[in-house]
């Protein structure tokens, strides 16, 4: 351990420091050597989405330079938000170890009720929208119903509930089949065109590094004066510059185009408050701890069939969202929506990015980058004009491919004691 | 049984009564009318044979399992154990024998799990400190509470749960053999720390089928039968008898083990008369 990076060693030791059979990795060298231990011991993190994009982009960009142009990008990105944002409950359910195969059916039934209020009935968007909204909480609340009271495995409730939502959509089109929505209004403007300002897009993307550098800060303070090892400044500051350079660079492209999609940033901040509530809340903990071991959470005092009702509560609402941005994006509510691959590719997505089929572990990141993989390979495949057929085989197998990787880690894990 | 007057002075009222406890699992009655009084400030032992069930008991005291018949008095409240967090409200908490850990979560999660600090912003750094600190005093070789459970031995588990138990600062603390996977030093230290615990006026129910244990530390000693109470004993009771209750014949497995001991030990002409 390099003496350089701990001038204070003169000190006691830190409370966790006392254990001489633990390996300390410090410094850059020892985040490096951290890094491949874990990756070797089959905690991925984000290797498969950063291999992924690299090898997805080679190739179509290769077969078609459209594919890396910024208004491209600009489009997979609207794309990316309203599937991305179905993926995002996903990891809920997932998390549990449960699934949620009805979330294309919830969203097209969105669709629908959501144009069919605005639209028909004429009511004001907003309520249309929080109508959509609260059909999600009631479905999930049947498939919570069904699971804590009678028992029902979530994957045979939740494909019950695919074609019963899927039916009830259809009922609420009618004979006409589809509703077109206003192309002047609002709701359909950002779901296709509205884009956040230069300005605005370039200080958003600095907030991230400034906040792991104010957070990280806090962080260090508080254990160093609880006596506890903390990292240094140096992996801090190296952390929040790359974050920066990644996200200002991509801003930056994006901006030579149309720009960036007030729609994606929708979704990106939907994720990062995700995000905090699975890693800094008493519920995102239980989450957790129920898709780890269920009896153990129980014993624990946790209230397991609350968790259960919020994960699928939660799951069926943001498919509910998405699907109202999905008729927002295409400025209509359609029988086609929800329906084909908008399921597997919320549940892939989700599984790209991290979040295991069997429970326990998840991040809400995994929906944001899981989703771009999969929409990158949506998209370069209608790039090059490929039929339906072939696109439902390459996505199939990337999903299987995803899921190999899944299992493949996870036997790695248990043989290496990271469960 | 319970009869305050037959040993040594007990300080205080029971912290837990229970009077006629049943427990059925369909046609097998696991629990029969059972009486148990733990005081404040008193170890009580719960020994048995292997299908006694003690586990039982103690998975009913814990909110696991619901009895079908009896009333159970905590603090001389009758009080239902509906679920597990009822029984953790109250102030009983539970080192299961099949441990109830999260493989998933670090050891600092595991811990405070159900009863994080600041629902809404758990605060870490704290945790951790306060998780340092319990294991400190078990004196648990813990190499590091950020790493999963799941990279633990069962040794270092037990002390995660029993510390685990202590973070409520409860009134009644039941360990389901908690010196069954340690190895000799923490055993002695799982064995101070009851002494510990009972010496802050908790009350203490300790599983056990190692006698030596139970005597080291047990004010009373309990003893299961087939789902009943077969006798309470106290620690200056002789083994011979303890077995005796537990197995429910003076002549068993272990008396004829032991005298087959000593008749090998002695002389041939003693030995066959």
């Amino acid at each position: 351990m390099s003496q350089l990076d701990q001038p204070n060693t003169a000190a006691p030791k830190a409370l966790d420091r006392s254990d001489v059979r633990v390996r300390h990795d410090e410094g850059v060298g020892g985040a490096v050597r951290a890094f491949i231990d874990r990756v070797r011991s089959g905690d991925l993190g984000m290797l498969p989405v950063a291999v992924g994009l690299v090898v997805i982009s080679l190739v179509f960009s290769a077969l078609n330079p459209v594919y890396l142009a910024p208004n491209n990008l600009v489009n997979l990105l609207f794309d990316c938000a309203t599937v991305g944002i179905i993926s995002l409950g996903i990891v809920c359910v997932l998390m549990l170890g449960e699934i949620d195969l009805s979330v294309g059916s919830m969203s097209g039934l969105a669709s629908a009720l959501f144009g069919s209020l605005w639209v028909t009935q004429g009511w004001p968007f907003e309520v249309a929208i929080l109508a959509a909204l609260l059909a999600g909480v009631v479905v999930g609340s049947i498939y919570a119903l069904l699971y804590n009271r009678l028992g029902m495995p979530s994957f045979v409730a939740t494909l019950a509930g695919l074609l019963a939502l899927l039916g009830l959509q259809l009922y609420i089109l009618g004979n006409a089949g589809s509703i077109n929505l206003p192309y002047q209004s609002p709701l359909v403007m950002f779901g296709q065109i509205l884009m956040m300002p230069k300005w605005l897009s370039h200080a958003l993307g600095l907030l991230p590094g400034i906040f792991t550098i104010v957070l990280g800060m806090r962080t260090i303070q508080r254990r160093r004066a609880a006596n506890l090892s903390a990292g240094g400044m140096g992996g801090l500051l190296f952390k929040a510059a790359v974050l920066t350079l990644v996200i200002e660079g991509a801003v930056y492209y994006l901006n030579l185009g149309r720009g960036v999609p007030w729609m994606f940033g929708l979704f990106v901040a939907l994720v990062i408050i995700m995000d905090y509530a699975f890693t800094r809340t008493k519920w995102g903990r239980s989450m957790q701890a129920v898709g780890g071991n269920k009896e153990a959470a129980r014993r624990a005092g946790i209230n397991v069939r609350r968790i259960y009702a919020s994960a699928f509560i939660l799951c069926s609402t943001f498919a509910a969202l998405g699907g109202v941005l999905a008729a927002s994006r295409l400025a209509s509510s359609s029988q086609q929506a929800g329906t084909g691959d908008v399921n597997l590719n919320a549940i892939a997505a989700a599984v790209i990015g991290g979040t295991s089929l069997f429970g326990g572990r998840g991040s809400a990141y995994s929906a944001l980058l899981g989703i771009i993989v999969i929409q990158a390979i949506a998209n370069g495949l209608t790039l090059l004009n490929l039929s339906s057929s072939l696109r439902y085989m390459i996505t199939g197998a990337v999903l299987a491919i995803a899921v190999i990787v899944d299992s493949l880690a996870r036997r790695s894990r248990a043989s290496h004691g990271r469960a | 049984m319970s009869d305050p007057s037959s040993t040594a002075p007990r300080p205080g009222e029971p912290v837990l009564s229970l009077r006629g406890v049943s427990k059925n699992f369909g046609a097998v009655s696991a629990l029969t009318d059972i009486e148990l009084d733990v005081h404040a400030g008193e170890v009580v032992a719960l020994v048995g044979d292997n299908g006694a069930g003690k586990s039982t008991l103690v998975k009913i005291l814990a909110g696991v399992h619901q009895p079908t018949a009896g009333t159970i008095r905590f603090n001389g409240q009758e009080v239902s154990l509906s679920s597990p967090a009822a029984a953790l409200n109250l102030g009983i908490a539970t080192v299961f024998q099949d441990l109830a850990l999260c493989e998933n979560l670090d050891v600092v999660a595991n811990i405070y799990l159900g009863r994080e600090q600041d629902p809404w912003q758990l605060d870490e750094v704290a945790m951790e400190v306060r998780a340092w600190t319990l294991l400190n005093e078990l004196s648990a070789r813990i190499p590091s509470v950020r790493e999963p459970v799941a990279s633990l031995s069962g040794g270092q588990r037990q002390t995660v749960a029993i510390a685990r138990s202590l973070l409520l600062e409860p009134k009644l603390i039941m360990l389901d053999e908690p010196t069954a996977a340690l190895g000799v030093a923490q055993t002695a230290e799982v064995l101070n720390l009851i002494e510990r615990v009972r010496a802050r006026g908790l009350g203490v129910i300790m599983i056990s089928h190692n006698m030596e244990d139970v005597r080291a530390v047990a004010d009373r000693i309990v003893v299961l039968r087939l789902g009943r109470n077969n006798g309470v004993f106290t620690p200056e009771d002789s083994n011979q008898q303890l077995v005796a209750a537990i197995t429910g014949a003076s002549e068993n497995a272990v008396s004829r083990r032991m005298s087959r001991k000593q008749n090998a030990a002695m002389p041939e002409g003693e030995a066959t008369p």
